[in-house]
């Protein structure tokens, strides 16, 4: 008799609990500010579904749960907070998707993303384009391979965009850039991880930028701050490094060629590559077996009369280096190495400059190479252009001090999503 | 008995009313900012599983159209009446609000036969609404007796005999509303791509005889301000051997590519731009080098590498079908072979 009672209950209760889990789940609620994905069913459908139809200024949460996705996201609609259950509880594998180049694609303003991760994808893994306010919040993205040449290029990918926020984020493997921001205005990269990608960090052709807190480890190149030609946004400048950590960049390059990540050697601390305005301070460089600074001009042959290849107006001051310049890699080992002897000196700029006159007196004051480090910071001036002048005196400048100086401080960069 | 006569009088005049309402465009239907479940619900077909449309709605081709899986397409567009579109040289004519592009995506059991066993696939619609232009793809059921609108998309598996005899099997995608987007798209507003001067410049067969479609447009009044003929570009059908390589290359990349690839694309961050009038070389690939292209570039360090198409970026991810390498991103599962030769013979001859 009981156990029969028992029975009848567990009979009516299944379908009743199954009832109101779908009844709660799988219902997406518009109009209102909190839309609950279903994990039930067909997900990619459920949440794609959420993206499109979602009222602006919703809230989407995904549930808890690892969810194969065959197709690529996309966001247009303002105003949505995508939140997880964590960047280790709520993770979305792309590792069998058949069509779109990106796991997410996020088109509408004001957008945040929050405590999830994107693994695998064959392309790009989020990218952001054309948004105004776009925050990406202890993502992770990852290809769980490890660092080879058939992951995806970008693992954060904020292009064209303004106000953008990277804040706690983990990326690895990318095959071109971990957390990459391109064409954009306004950004705040901070608290975050890069590590086994090609490019840790890169900045490319930005204005108005802070890098800090971040930690980029066993990439090939820990952070690049990057200008190139022929691109609708150039002129990058005004960039701030500090205080991240760049230490042991150990990864061989695994770019595709062509790419200007290729060209990066193994063991680069940090890049600053043409661009103007740009301050480096409070970093921990160490163990980057080519050198823990490089700062060079555009390398390659270029047909664009508005675009300049210089580095101009830097200024690196009172950061800490620790071993580096070991075991040097690349164009590092073929034209630096023989040059200044290995180790390869803490901070290498490669000395092109605009013209003769500058060659011989050096740049005007404001496109000055200012460097301002502690005592026994090593340091080369290659002075290729005056080397190219007069090739029988290519010697390098090792003399630190004859760079010395201040700039005025740059202005931290203030985000629309952080006013108060 | 007379009562009777009367009901079923009612009844009959009822079914008549329903049928001749049917026979028209549903505006309010169009314009409802809800999108219809059912394509039938916007009357924009008199024998929807035929496709023949409704009085107004009017078919038309494209000179150069966009690759899609060999997908057959049948495009019609309605101009709300006493209204028209504007024509423009260059760009997409200025569709009236309450305009609609009509696209139906198909596949004949065998292409060597193309108007027979032909099942429909998805129905997608651009309508020009108060806020803007709106896209929904409707997907055929298997009766082929209507449509259900699809949101998120989906995917279905579509077998085909094609041109040579083989059988084929692909993974048809029906685009979700932001996937459309992914093209669709002009200065972040969602746009239509087709109708633009230079690709519905030709003939088309309407009642029984051969007419420009421009002037037929022009004659029905659902397009002003069309110029004297001669000052109409017009774009090289890709197979028109007559026409210049160089031209046919070019307007092939701008039909399949220049939605995106142009300054005001989705395509832009490349600074590739690949519009028919496109001058800058650089820009629209000679001995440019790549951006952000990732895997993409396939080891290669222009887009265009003269005279050497295997060397050359555009050609490498035109022949892919990896989604992280793949151009288009989106709109197709396998290698427009055809348009892979011609654009390969133009960088070959390219010095």
């Amino acid at each position: 008799m009981f156990s029969y009672k028992g029975e009848a209950m567990h009979h009516f209760l299944k379908p009743f609990i199954a009832f109101c889990l779908t009844v709660t789940s799988t219902t997406i609620v518009f109009g209102q500010s909190a839309i609950d994905v279903s994990a039930e069913g067909n997900f990619t459908e459920n949440l794609q579904e959420a993206l499109i139809l979602a009222e602006p200024d919703s809230v989407i949460q995904l549930p808890a749960g690892r969810f194969e996705l065959a197709t690529a996201l996309s966001l247009d609609v303002d105003g949505i907070t995508l939140r997880g259950a964590g960047m280790n509880e709520t993770v979305l594998s792309f590792k069998g998707q058949v069509a779109g180049s990106e796991g997410l694609l996020v088109t509408s303003d004001r957008v945040r993303l929050e405590a999830f991760a994107i693994e695998d994808t064959p392309g790009d893994g989020i990218k952001a384009k054309g948004v105004d306010q776009i925050s990406m919040v202890n993502v992770r993205v990852e290809w769980t391979n490890g660092p080879v040449a058939t992951n995806g290029a970008y693992g954060l990918y904020p292009v064209e965009s303004t106000n953008v926020l990277i804040d706690g984020a983990l990326v690895k493997g990318a095959s071109d850039a971990g957390i990459y921001v391109g064409q954009s205005q306004h950004i705040i990269v901070r608290n975050s991880r890069a590590e086994y990608n090609v490019a840790g960090i890169e900045i490319e052709n930005c204005y108005f930028a802070d890098v800090h807190d971040n930690v980029a480890t066993h990439n090939t190149g820990g952070i690049l701050i990057f200008d190139l030609p022929n691109l609708p946004q150039m002129g990058g400048h005004t960039v701030r490094v500090f205080d991240n950590q760049s230490f042991a960049n150990d990864t061989v390059n695994f770019a595709p060629e062509g790419n200007i990540v290729a060209t990066v050697p193994r063991g680069t601390g940090l890049l600053v590559m043409a661009n103007n305005n740009i301050e480096v301070f409070g970093n921990e460089f160490s163990e980057n077996a080519s050198a823990n600074v490089l700062l060079a001009a555009y390398p390659r042959e270029y047909n664009d009369p508005s675009y300049n290849p210089l580095p101009r107006g830097v200024y690196v001051h009172d950061n800490t280096y620790g071993r580096a310049g070991f075991d040097p890699d690349m164009q590092v080992a073929e034209l630096i190495a023989p040059l200044t002897g290995v180790p390869i000196p803490d901070i290498v700029w490669d000395g092109a400059v605009d013209g003769i006159w500058s060659a011989f007196f050096g740049p005007d004051e404001e496109d000055r190479i200012v460097i301002r480090e502690a005592e026994g910071v090593t340091f080369a001036d290659l002075q290729f252009v005056k080397g190219m002048i007069l090739p029988w005196d290519v010697s390098p400048n090792f003399n630190i001090s004859e760079y010395a100086g201040t700039r005025a401080p740059i202005m931290p960069v203030k985000l629309a999503q952080e006013a108060e | 008995m007379l009562l009777r006569s009367a009901c079923f009088c009612a009844v009959l005049f009822a079914v008549i009313v329903s049928f001749t309402t049917r026979a028209d465009v549903d505006d309010a239907a169009l314009m409802s900012a809800r999108p219809a479940r059912q394509l039938s619900a916007y009357g924009l077909f008199e024998n929807a599983p035929k496709q023949t449309p409704t009085a107004g709605v009017v078919p038309y081709d494209l000179q150069v159209p966009l690759f899609t899986d060999y997908a057959e397409k049948y495009r019609f567009v309605y101009v709300p009446n006493g209204t028209a579109a504007t024509y423009d040289d260059t760009e997409v004519f200025a569709f009236p609000v309450g305009s609609v592009l009509v696209k139906t995506f198909a596949y004949p059991a065998d292409m060597r036969a193309a108007d027979e066993n032909v099942r429909l696939i998805e129905t997608r619609l651009l309508i020009h609404q108060e806020k803007g232009w709106n896209a929904w793809a409707y997907v055929w059921n298997e009766d082929q007796t209507d449509a259900t609108l699809k949101v998120a998309g989906t995917m279905t598996s579509v077998d085909f005999v094609d041109d040579d005899g083989i059988p084929q099997s692909i993974n048809y995608i029906v685009p979700n509303k932001n996937q459309c987007k992914g093209c669709h798209s002009l200065n972040g507003k969602l746009s239509p791509i087709g109708p633009k001067a230079r690709n519905l410049n030709k003939d088309f067969g309407y009642d029984g005889s051969n007419w420009n479609q421009l002037q037929w447009w022009q004659d029905k009044g659902i397009l002003k301000g069309l110029p004297a003929y001669d000052s109409i570009p017009v774009l090289p059908r890709i197979n028109d051997e007559a026409a210049p390589l160089d031209h046919r290359a070019r307007a092939y990349l701008d039909i399949n590519c220049a939605h995106c690839h142009r300054v005001e694309g989705p395509g832009s961050t490349s600074g590739l731009f690949l519009t028919y009038g496109e001058q800058n070389p650089t820009t629209w690939g000679y001995e440019k080098r790549p951006v952000a292209a990732g895997r993409g570039s396939g080891g290669f360090s222009y887009d265009i590498a003269p005279g050497d198409a295997d060397s050359s970026i555009i050609v490498h991810r035109m022949k892919s079908i990896d989604p992280g390498v793949m151009m288009p991103e989106v709109g197709r599962t396998t290698v427009h072979a055809e348009g892979l030769a011609l654009i390969r013979a133009w960088i070959n001859d390219m010095k």
